[in-house]
């Protein structure tokens, strides 16, 4: 096996994200991430490339849909005979494609790659009930007509009721909303600082756009040209006068409300990752390198640990086996599924007791520059189509590094079932 | 894009018939070019007797066409290239005129009449000028009684150019070729002996790198295809928003996706940096971003006018600078450097009611090619522009039907133009053959009546 080389992010694409119900409300997850892959290809000139693997995925997603991906390549002037495959990690899916990838480009497996992913609120599966998909199956395995009728005669009409897919977690029946109420409460997280970040987020993501930061990273989709959950009007004393949307049994002491929370999005994202040698052979720009990356999982269930504290665990091992500290970042990414989220993992990694007896650190991780912290914005202004958060994620923050060589960034994202990636990039 | 449906009807059987019965126009199909056609077929007759039409003739036999000097009353003729240059006076005209004049009957549709002859303007003596501008006055003349599809245009010589030289034999093969359907009564004007003739005449810009702004959509999204169709690798740029049709357009080209707004102070220097990353050079510009916010001047608005101004000449203006300053759109290779081609307007040649602030900012691109062959020359690069008269677009799909419908049959051809027919007069212009044409606006109107 080749020696370990260099995982180059040369650039990404990702349509604008949109609010569920929207202006995507008839776009399916294959037709997103299509349209994000052409202009991914467009920007490129990677027509007719065969390249190494494309993988990515979505969280919610039609069982037609079992090749997504590869669906979707075959989709775009990408050549077909490039390989693609589905990567399921809930709202880490496109973290775990495009670091995955970047090992396989490490290792010399592959020279070219994209990974990301893609959600829709909007195209849900909606599935049978389980009783009526029993009938069915029931009535499929019969060999004569006879058999099959009675299968078919015992439907009732409770039965033909639609079932959503459950946004819950699935052990514990509670909404991620709940379980993040529970560690925000526990850490003691105000109702002020979630909706400073809140509006730092859409501020800092107006202003990104203005500047022209996105013109090389989004490509319209729909009529729509910006994340248009975005606000930029937003204000204190507007964000200050919603209701808690979630852990309302706090009474009193409820601080998460709708603003301060992810709101339900559709999109989709995909970032272009490639050897030093195939960039070059390319022309392509090497925004940044894709130095390592760490998964985690906590027990949530019997209320151990938060929902979405993952990433805690994931960052100290990973900062441990780069040999690095929190001094060592120019720019921090934590996914903003809540406000809250953010914060509670900063207090943690601050906190000397949770750091000792959680983490097992002689020291806290210390303390995040929030000057340093989502600089143009994070999920709570853009959206979070859950599969498709980390390639946005992996694309601002290599394009915030390009152009400060050995610079470095962090990157935090939870995702449901108590898990979570950390990750990071260096400038180039 | 609209459809022309009476050119259809016409092109019908019984619409043939119908519509000559009625003394209504006649528009014809016009021969359009494909690569892999013959450049004309059928006899090209030269007439004249000077250096340059025997050198005339002399190009056209390399190219393996059926030359003639003289040609039977019964014969068909595909083109008439009609050479003046050794007329010194406005009487030396019409022994060519005539012998001209009789071939006209056995022109083949979508045929063509090239005059030559030198530049008025290269002259102080009356007789002389008078001389040349009666030659081009006939030109633009017998333009309008040319039936079928066939174009009469000009090619004008600047006063000690050969004719052997290479601008001369592009211009010959332009309007002899399926790229000049639409233009008609007009007159390319070779003032250098830069230039260089491709390898392959199918591939004329072959390792040409060419950024083509406004490209996501329309005219420009044609220009873009048709450069590429001619060898170039193209960067397409267009406003963020457009991105979704900028990259479909893109793809379509094997080309590159750059969302820039051209007003941003560093657009220039954007276009270079993707032109230096992906492609290490970049040896054309085309400047065919624009917009139109239509307003009568009495009720012109600040945002209007300016937005106007801005899109579509200031930001011309400041990019060129950029560009002319830079490493990367200076390279000279077999004597020809940078070519930049602007998207001027009939509008702004002939005005248009309540298309003040368009009308200017066309004028404006006019008055910047021609004041600006002087700085490209240095470089040996060459501007020009290219004027669109009506064209079958979204844009024109959106007049009125009575107001289209007379638009498109005020010009010599009875017909709207294709966004194709600007992009081949752009792709030739940008063409290293062409290299001893600059500092001109050439009209792709269909000899327009407005504005003549």
């Amino acid at each position: 096996m080749a020696d370990i080389r260099d995982a180059v992010i040369i650039g990404a694409n990702r349509i604008p994200f949109a609010r569920a119900h929207g202006a995507y409300a008839k776009a399916s997850n294959q037709d997103m991430l299509t349209s994000t892959l052409n202009g991914l290809v467009a920007r490129y000139g990677l027509q007719g490339a065969q390249l190494g693997a494309v993988a990515g995925g979505a969280v919610m997603k039609h069982s037609k849909n079992f090749n997504l991906v590869r669906e979707s390549v075959l989709g775009t002037p990408i050549a077909s005979n490039t390989p693609a495959y589905d990567v399921q990690m809930a709202c880490a899916t496109g973290m775990e494609a495009i670091g995955s990838l970047a090992n396989k480009i490490k290792l010399g497996q592959i020279d070219s790659a994209i990974g990301g992913g893609v959600d829709s609120i909007s195209d849900a599966p909606i599935v049978v009930t389980d009783a009526l998909r029993g009938i069915i199956m029931e009535a499929n395995r019969a060999k004569t007509t006879g058999q099959r009728l009675k299968a078919l005669a015992k439907i009732r009409p409770g039965h033909l009721a639609p079932q959503a897919p459950g946004v819950n977690e699935p052990r514990t029946g509670l909404s991620m909303g709940e379980h993040m109420a529970i560690t925000a409460d526990q850490w003691g997280i105000s109702r002020e600082e979630q909706d400073e970040l809140a509006l730092a987020s859409h501020k800092n993501l107006a202003k990104a756009y203005d500047d022209g930061f996105f013109d090389d990273l989004v490509t319209p989709f729909k009529g729509v040209d910006r994340d248009n959950n975005m606000r930029a009007d937003s204000t204190m004393e507007k964000l200050g006068k919603l209701s808690p949307a979630f852990g309302k049994d706090l009474g009193d002491q409820a601080t998460m409300t709708a603003a301060n929370s992810t709101a339900l999005t559709d999109g989709a994202s995909a970032v272009l990752l490639g050897s030093e040698e195939w960039a070059d052979e390319r022309d392509l720009p090497k925004l940044a390198n894709f130095i390592d990356y760490e998964e985690g999982a906590v027990d949530f269930v019997d209320g151990a640990e938060g929902l979405l504290m993952a990433p805690t665990y994931a960052a100290a091992r990973m900062l441990k086996r780069n040999n690095l500290s929190f001094e060592d970042f120019e720019y921090f990414e934590i996914h903003e599924a809540f406000a809250s989220t953010v914060l509670a993992q900063m207090k943690a990694w601050e906190s000397a007791e949770f750091c000792r007896e959680k983490l097992g650190l002689d020291k806290p991780l210390g303390t995040i520059d929030r000057s340093r912290l989502n600089v143009n914005g994070s999920s709570l202004a853009a959206g979070h189509p859950f599969a498709a958060t980390g390639g946005r994620i992996v694309a601002t923050l290599s394009k915030l590094l390009h152009g400060k060589p050995g610079k470095l960034g962090f990157i935090s994202v939870c995702a449901a079932g108590g898990q979570g990636i950390t990750a990071i990039i260096e400038g180039r | 894009m609209a459809t022309d449906t009476y050119t259809e009807f016409v092109n019908s059987g019984l619409g043939r018939k119908i519509t000559k019965s009625l003394g209504l126009p006649q528009p014809a199909k016009l021969r359009r070019y494909r690569p892999e056609a013959p450049l004309i077929e059928g006899p090209v007759v030269v007439v004249g007797a000077s250096e340059v039409a025997d050198n005339i003739a002399a190009r056209l036999l390399t190219w393996d066409l059926d030359v003639r000097r003289h040609i039977g009353p019964k014969e068909k003729v595909a083109a008439v290239v009609a050479v003046f240059d050794t007329a010194a006076t406005p009487a030396d005209l019409s022994r060519n005129v005539l012998e001209l004049g009789g071939m006209l009957k056995q022109l083949k549709p979508s045929g063509r009449v090239i005059t030559v002859f030198r530049d008025p303007e290269s002259t102080d003596d009356p007789t002389a000028r008078a001389a040349r501008k009666g030659a081009e006055g006939m030109t633009r003349s017998l333009a309008h009684e040319m039936r079928a599809g066939a174009t009469a245009n000009g090619i004008v010589l600047h006063e000690q150019l050969d004719a052997t030289a290479p601008g001369v034999a592009g211009a010959l093969r332009y309007l002899l070729s399926g790229r000049s359907a639409f233009v008609s009564g007009q007159f390319v004007s070779v003032n250098s002996v830069n230039g260089q003739l491709p390898h392959d005449w199918a591939a004329p810009l072959q390792d040409q790198v060419a950024v083509v702004t406004g490209a996501a959509r329309g005219i420009g999204a044609s220009i873009a295809k048709v450069l590429r169709r001619d060898g170039a690798q193209v960067i397409l740029v267009d406003v963020p928003a457009a991105g979704e049709a900028l990259a479909a357009a893109a793809n379509e080209v094997e080309g590159t996706a750059l969302q820039l707004d051209i007003t941003r102070d560093d657009a220039a220097e954007r276009i270079l940096d993707h032109a230096q990353q992906h492609y290490g050079r970049l040896d054309i510009v085309v400047h065919n971003a624009g917009i139109t916010r239509d307003k009568l001047l009495a009720n012109m608005d600040a945002p209007r006018w300016d937005s106007v101004i801005a899109v579509n000449i200031e930001s011309q203006l400041r990019m060129n600078r950029t560009l002319l300053g830079s490493e990367l759109f200076s390279r000279v290779e077999n004597g020809v450097g940078p070519r930049i081609v602007s998207l001027a307007s009939t509008s702004g040649i002939a005005g248009n009611r309540g298309q003040t602030n368009y009308a200017a900012s066309k004028s404006a691109v006019m008055g910047m090619v021609s004041a600006g062959s002087a700085q490209l020359e240095a470089r040996h690069g060459t501007i020009n522009a290219v004027a669109p008269g009506f064209i079958e677009t979204e844009m024109t799909a959106k007049m009125p039907l009575g107001t289209r419908e007379v638009a498109r049959r005020l010009n010599s051809l009875s017909q709207g133009g294709l966004p194709v027919d600007v992009a081949e007069t752009v792709a030739f212009l940008a063409s290293p053959s062409a290299a001893g044409t600059s500092g001109l606006t050439l009209r792709v109107c269909g000899q327009n009546l407005v504005g003549a």
